[in-house]
Order: C-alpha cells, then sequence, then structure tokens
C-alpha cells in the first residue's frame, strides 16, 4: 500500500473516530452537568474511595492524591518485580532482576514512559509482565486522563478540580478497559498468542532446537497502545511476530496509538466549552504530525547506504530492521506517530532509520504537542498556549488572556520553567553522557550516530516516551538510574506546573470580552501557535540536531 | 494517611479488575474461540512434535531449503531483537558482503535487497515473492527437481499480507519449506 492511503485510512480513520470518543470521554471523565447513568456509576466510585473520594479538591489537593496513588503504583510495581522470583505464574523460572534495573523498570511504567532497558522475554515472569507492568499501564495512562480533566476543570473555572480518587477510576473503567476489550479482542483475532503457559520447545526442520517464548500477549498489547504506554511483551516490542502478527493488527495498532490523544483535545475543549478552541489545537497538531510524516516518508524512501556498490537490489525502500507484512510505509509512520504521542512502541528498528528519518521521531520528542501522551499531551499543548497568548499579548501590548483570564507573570513563569526542564533533561543528559564513559562506552554505533543514540534516549526519558535506538547498551547502573530519575521529574513537574497554572486561573475573575481580547479559535492564534512551537523547539534542539543526525546525513551524503 | 489508605484500596481494586478480570475475560474468548493462534500458531508433525511457529522465522541453511532473511540474533525465538545498526555503519556492508557470498549473487543478478536485511525482531518470517523466486534455482538444483515444479509451489504460496490493500506478494518461509518436504 503506497503511504497516502496508508496516511489518509490511519490518520484520518484516527481522527473521524475521535471525536464520538471525545464526546464520550467528556460524558465519562466530567459527569457534574451531565445526567442519569454516570451518575449510578460515581456512586460506585465514591464508595470505593471512601471517604477522601466524596468531596472536590484544590489544586494542592488534587497533586497530593495524584503524588501519593503514584508512589504507591511504583511501590507495588517494584515489589512485584523484585520478588518474582518466588511469586506465582513463572512457568520458565525467571530469576531475580538487578536493583537498578528494578528501579528503572518500575519508574518508566509508573511514568507512562515505558523505556525498556530489560527485554520481556529474557527477564521477566508471566506475573511481572502482568502486575509489574500491564497493570501500570492502565492506571498510568489514567493519571494522565485524570490530570487532564482536572486542569480542564480548573480553566473553565469550576470551584474545585474535582476528585482524583474518582477521576482515575473513571479513567480507568469507563475509558481504557472497555477500548482494551475491544482492541484485545481483535488482537486475539489477529493471531496473537494469549495464554499463561511457558516457553514451548521446538525441533525445527534443519535439526537445532528453537525456543518459542509466549504469554498473554494480545491482552498486553491493547492496553500498551491504547494508553500511549508502549513497553512491549517481548524485547523487540512490535516488530516481534508475536506482538504484531500481520497487516491488520499493524493497522489496529497503529488507530491504537493516536485514538485517545486526539480525543483528549475534543474532551479538553468540552469541558472548558470551547469546541471551536479545540478545533484549531487539533488542526496544528495536526499539521505538525503531517509534517513530520510526510518527512520520515520521504527520508526512508530511499535504500539503504550500506548495500551501495554491492550486488544488490537497491531499487526498494530502507529494509534494515524491518518486517516485510506491514508494508514499506509501515514503520516511518509508526515511527512518527509513537512519538508524536507519548507511546514509544516501535514495529521498526529506529536505530537503523536513514539518519534523517531518525530524527523526525526525535522532533516528536523535543515538542512532545502533537497530540502528546494521553492527557499529558493536551498539558503539554496548553503550555505552549500559555506562552502564545503571553507572546502574542506582548506584541500587541495588551495583557494577555485565556479562557477569559488574565496571564499573568506568575503562570507564565510556571510555564516556562516546564519547558525548560524538559529540555534541561535533554541537552543536560546527553552532555553528561557523552562526556563521559558512562555513555561513550555503551554505544552500538560510531561518531555522529552514536551521539544520536545518546540523545535519543534522553529524549525517549524527557518525552515519557520509551522508544529508543536500542543498539545504546543502556542496562548499566548509570544509564538506569539517570533516565530513571529523569522519567520520575519529567513525568511530575510537567502534570504539576500546569494543575498550578490552573488552580491559579481559576481563582482569578473572569473579564469580559472586548474588541481588544485576542481570540484564542481564530486562524491567526493557529498560526501564532504553530509559530510559537517550532521557533521554541528549534531555537532549543537545532544545535543537538545539527551535531547528531544532521551531521550524520551530510556525512553519508558524501 | 487516609490519602494513603484510599489509594491502597484504589490499587487493589484496579488490579483486581484490569489484571485479574481483564486476564481472564480475554484469555477466556482466546482458548475457546482461537486455540490455535492463542498458543502461538504452533506446527505440529503427525507424530506430535512441534517443529516450530508460522509466525515465526527459523534457521535454514541447507541448500534444499529456501533461505529466511538474515537475523541479528540467530532465529532466537526466545530473545528476539535486530541489528541496530545505522545504515551508515560499515559493519552493515561487511554482514552484507557475506550474504551476497552465500548467495552467490551477481551485478546481473543482484539479490533481492531482503535478503541482505536483518529484519527488526530477526524473526520475521516472510520473504517477498521475488526473494523466494531467488532462491529456486539453488532448491530445484539440490533436491534434483525441475525448477518449474519449485517455482509453481512458491507461486502457490504466495499472499498479499493486506488483502487487497498491499501489492506486493509475501511468501512463509516455513511454510514453503514445509510444502517442499511434504512434495519430496
Amino acid at each position: 500500500m503506497d503511504a497516502i492511503t496508508l496516511i489518509a485510512l490511519v490518520v484520518g480513520g484516527s481522527a473521524a473516530l475521535s471525536w464520538p470518543l471525545g464526546r464520550y470521554m467528556r460524558w465519562a471523565m466530567d459527569p457534574i452537568t451531565m445526567n442519569r447513568p454516570a451518575a449510578r456509576v460515581d456512586r460506585w466510585f465514591r464508595a470505593i474511595g471512601g471517604r477522601a473520594a466524596q468531596a472536590g479538591q484544590d489544586w494542592q489537593q488534587y497533586c497530593v492524591a495524584l503524588l501519593v496513588f503514584n508512589v504507591v503504583m511504583f511501590s507495588l510495581s517494584f515489589g512485584f518485580m523484585a520478588l518474582q522470583e518466588w511469586l506465582p505464574l513463572n512457568p520458565d523460572g525467571k530469576t531475580a532482576l538487578e536493583g537498578s534495573l528494578v528501579f528503572n523498570t518500575a519508574a518508566s511504567f509508573t511514568t507512562n514512559t515505558n523505556l525498556q532497558h530489560y527485554s520481556g522475554e529474557v527477564s521477566m515472569s508471566h506475573l511481572s509482565q502482568l502486575c509489574a507492568l500491564m497493570w501500570p499501564q492502565f492506571v498510568a495512562a489514567a493519571t494522565g486522563i485524570a490530570a487532564l480533566t482536572a486542569m480542564a476543570r480548573g480553566l473553565a473555572g469550576r470551584p474545585t478540580l474535582g476528585n482524583f480518587y474518582v477521576d482515575l477510576q473513571r479513567a480507568t473503567f469507563l475509558v481504557l478497559l472497555p477500548m482494551a476489550v475491544v482492541v484485545a479482542v481483535l488482537n486475539v483475532l489477529g493471531g496473537m498468542p494469549m495464554t499463561l503457559a511457558g516457553a514451548v520447545k521446538a525441533l525445527t526442520l534443519e535439526g537445532p532446537e528453537q525456543v518459542i517464548a509466549r504469554g498473554p500477549v494480545a491482552a498486553f498489547v491493547a492496553i500498551k497502545q491504547l494508553g500511549t504506554n508502549g513497553g512491549g511483551f517481548f524485547g523487540s516490542n512490535s516488530t516481534h511476530p508475536f506482538e504484531n502478527p500481520g497487516f491488520f493488527t499493524n493497522l489496529v495498532s497503529t488507530v491504537a496509538i493516536v485514538l485517545i490523544p486526539m480525543a483528549c483535545v475534543w474532551m479538553f475543549g468540552r469541558v472548558v466549552g470551547r469546541v471551536r478552541h479545540a478545533t484549531v489545537l487539533f488542526v496544528v497538531m495536526m499539521v505538525l504530525l503531517l509534517a513530520k510524516a510526510g518527512a520520515a516518508f520521504a527520508g526512508e524512501n530511499a535504500p539503504t547506504q550500506a548495500f551501495l556498490g554491492l550486488p544488490i537490489a537497491m531499487d526498494v525502500s530502507n529494509l534494515e530492521g524491518k518486517e516485510l507484512r506491514f508494508g514499506a510505509a509501515a514503520g516511518p509512520l509508526w515511527a512518527v506517530l509513537t512519538t508524536c504521542t507519548s507511546n514509544g512502541s516501535v514495529n521498526c528498528m529506529h536505530d537503523s532509520l536513514n539518519p534523517l528519518t531518525g530524527l523526525a521521531p526525535m522532533i516528536g520528542m523535543w515538542l512532545n504537542a502533537t497530540f502528546g501522551g494521553v492527557g499529558v499531551g493536551m498539558i503539554n499543548m496548553f503550555l505552549y498556549v500559555v506562552l502564545a497568548v503571553f507572546l502574542a499579548g506582548m506584541m500587541v501590548g495588551r495583557t494577555p488572556e485565556y479562557l477569559n483570564r488574565r496571564v499573568e507573570m506568575h503562570e507564565v513563569k510556571l510555564a516556562v520553567l516546564a519547558m525548560f526542564t524538559h529540555a534541561l533533561f535533554i541537552l543536560g543528559g546527553t552532555a553528561l553522557f557523552a562526556a563521559l564513559p558512562w555513555g561513550a562506552g555503551t554505544l552500538n554505533n560510531t561518531g555522529a550516530h552514536g551521539f544520536s543514540e545518546m540523545l535519543y534516549e534522553f529524549s525517549s526519558a524527557a518525552a515519557n516516551n520509551g522508544s529508543g535506538f536500542e543498539g545504546l547498551g543502556d542496562n548499566t547502573v548509570p544509564w538506569n538510574v539517570a533516565t530513571g530519575l529523569v522519567m520520575l521529574l519529567a513525568r511530575y513537574i510537567p502534570i504539576l506546573l500546569p494543575l498550578a497554572i490552573a488552580g491559579s486561573l481559576a481563582k482569578k475573575r473572569a473579564t469580559a470580552q472586548s474588541a481588544g481580547t485576542l481570540g484564542v479559535e481564530s486562524v491567526t492564534f493557529g498560526v501564532m501557535l504553530l509559530a510559537t512551537i517550532l521557533f521554541l523547539g528549534a531555537l532549543t534542539f537545532f544545535p543537538a540536531a545539527a551535531l547528531g543526525p544532521v551531521a550524520e546525513h551530510l556525512q553519508f551524503m558524501k | 494517611m487516609e490519602s494513603f489508605v484510599t489509594c491502597v484500596r484504589l490499587s487493589a481494586v484496579t488490579l483486581f479488575v484490569c489484571v485479574g478480570g481483564y486476564i481472564l475475560l480475554i484469555l477466556g474468548f482466546a482458548q475457546l474461540f482461537c486455540p490455535e493462534s492463542a498458543n502461538g500458531s504452533l506446527v505440529v508433525r503427525s507424530d506430535g512434535v512441534v517443529v516450530g511457529s508460522r509466525l515465526l522465522a527459523q534457521g535454514f541453511t541447507a541448500p534444499r531449503y529456501f533461505w529466511p532473511r538474515p537475523s541479528a540474533v540467530g532465529w532466537n525465538a526466545a530473545g528476539a531483537g535486530g541489528s541496530n545498526k545505522s545504515p551508515t555503519n560499515p559493519d552493515l556492508t561487511v554482514r552484507a558482503k557475506g550474504t551476497v557470498a552465500a548467495f552467490g549473487a551477481t551485478p546481473t543478478q543482484p539479490l533481492p535487497a531482503e535478503l541482505a536485511a536483518a529484519s527488526g525482531s530477526g524473526l520475521d518470517p516472510h520473504l517477498t515473492e521475488r526473494g523466494a523466486l531467488y532462491q529456486v534455482a539453488r532448491v530445484a538444483a539440490a533436491r534434483g527437481l525441475p525448477e518449474a515444479e519449485i517455482r509453481e509451489l512458491v507461486l502457490r504460496c504466495a499472499f498479499s499480507p493486506g488483502g487487497g490493500l498491499t501489492h506486493s506478494r509475501l511468501v512463509n518461509v516455513l511454510e514453503v519449506n514445509l510444502a517442499l518436504d511434504g512434495a519430496r
């Protein structure tokens, strides 16, 4: 299938589906002004939550509840992995994991990152896969959706941000779980394994034994894709034929990657009561997505440089690290979608992409707001919006406003701080590891591409993405500790600061619309926002891009 | 303290439903309706011995069999992975030279590119129709069979992975090799 048909089918299809889903998510997540059936389900959620789940919370209380829940999630995930040797559901007798790896993996799955410094079929028991990894894939994603809902309530001027304990259950049980059941059934029908049995030994036709690892893959993959998690059951993620058996499972997975992030934009628009504003945001994100996808297709269409001069047919695209059953265009499209959102699953090996194609996923992680992670992608976009209205306000010499509330120094400072930490983690981390043997000793490729491997790793950790230039030998104590810390900080700072901004805006008196107010529903605003994202991104990351993928491309063109 | 207790309770409930309930539901569905693929699409000989999985490549090196794409992990189905080499990495060129020699490719008969490029999982079970047809002469010679017969077998095994949505046709290497052994 050619690239245009695939884009039209996957991106167009997801965009169309995201509209009704956004409507449903608004109904499920924020039923206050809606009626009947949701109220009954909500009563159960309040009952399960107990006394703490009865009243609305201000932004500080909401953040505390979110953090405490995430600490419990981290601890349980850590515990299941650390004790896997002695726990049940371990048919292949997996043994204990190294301490820093357990820390990194627990941090990775708690923060919705799913960076994997281990290989699932080699290291993890079925119980670890299900309880330490798949369970956080539900509740970490739900944390993101809850945070977005709370932020939207603040911006809508509600008296409270809602209740975290109730929001978490709504997101888990009303949004993620039903969708996961649907996708898991499609996965089963598409041929994915779904068993609790252990590996099976096969006697191959030529004689040598082949050990075939299996497990509850279909259910795991469904929530991995829907929750922008991305952590695979197998080390080679969705390139593995068991994790992605064919063309149609690949289509289902690709749609599942972007569906909820897209719907989050509509949900946000409905909660704040400004669907036209959400449309502007959606279009800006879509423009960025299509630009990156186009660039990736163009870059990956070239054959492998490595085979030049050999008697190898050069009339096809770069096939190193790719699977034939998905078709040639599927790899670059997935690479872009999985990094536009903070998914991080892969259906081709990003380390083996042509150099400029490899830049497209990095840009996705640097901007981190092209739909982005479930919930948090829209939160990141909100930070850009705050900066855009501030810059626009400066240009026309008026106090900037957003959704009828004045955006002042306090809010802009917080937004800039959140942006700054993202850049600091990526550039600072890469600089540190490039200068020390911690990084240089772990590379799989030399020169500019080796630098790209480190840059990609820190971008992935800071964007809570989870994909990698997987040649990097990243299961070392320095990598485990450094990326573990980056993932934790880069998850909670960009959730807490925007909630603080929303809390502060919610307290302000609404101002009246006037002729001088910058409309956030106009094309002008869309262009302003796009320019803000692009300039900010380019100014921050261009030097690093020049040292990595661009340098490699120029060297490669010789 | 109250929030901690609430969070523990939420964790217990979500673990129970999202792991216990969800897994049992999907497991039941899969084992009931798709038992063959749910257990790994295993190929079992008439005497009960498992010879592989239809979804996974296995190593073939004998001339009488079709050979799969190169694998960076030696077709290890308990530790899959790709080469993760950049296209600018000279290691790839060295590896490709070895593959070219093994197939005896020449400038007039260039090797189809997928036969020189390792897949992402190292377990890609397929070749393009072109990649399979490229090997027909070798297989036919090794088996002492007419080339036309082998070629016909390959064409019979070829399929479009996306139905009408894909142009290229693929061949499952294990299936075509099993068919060869059956035809013997």
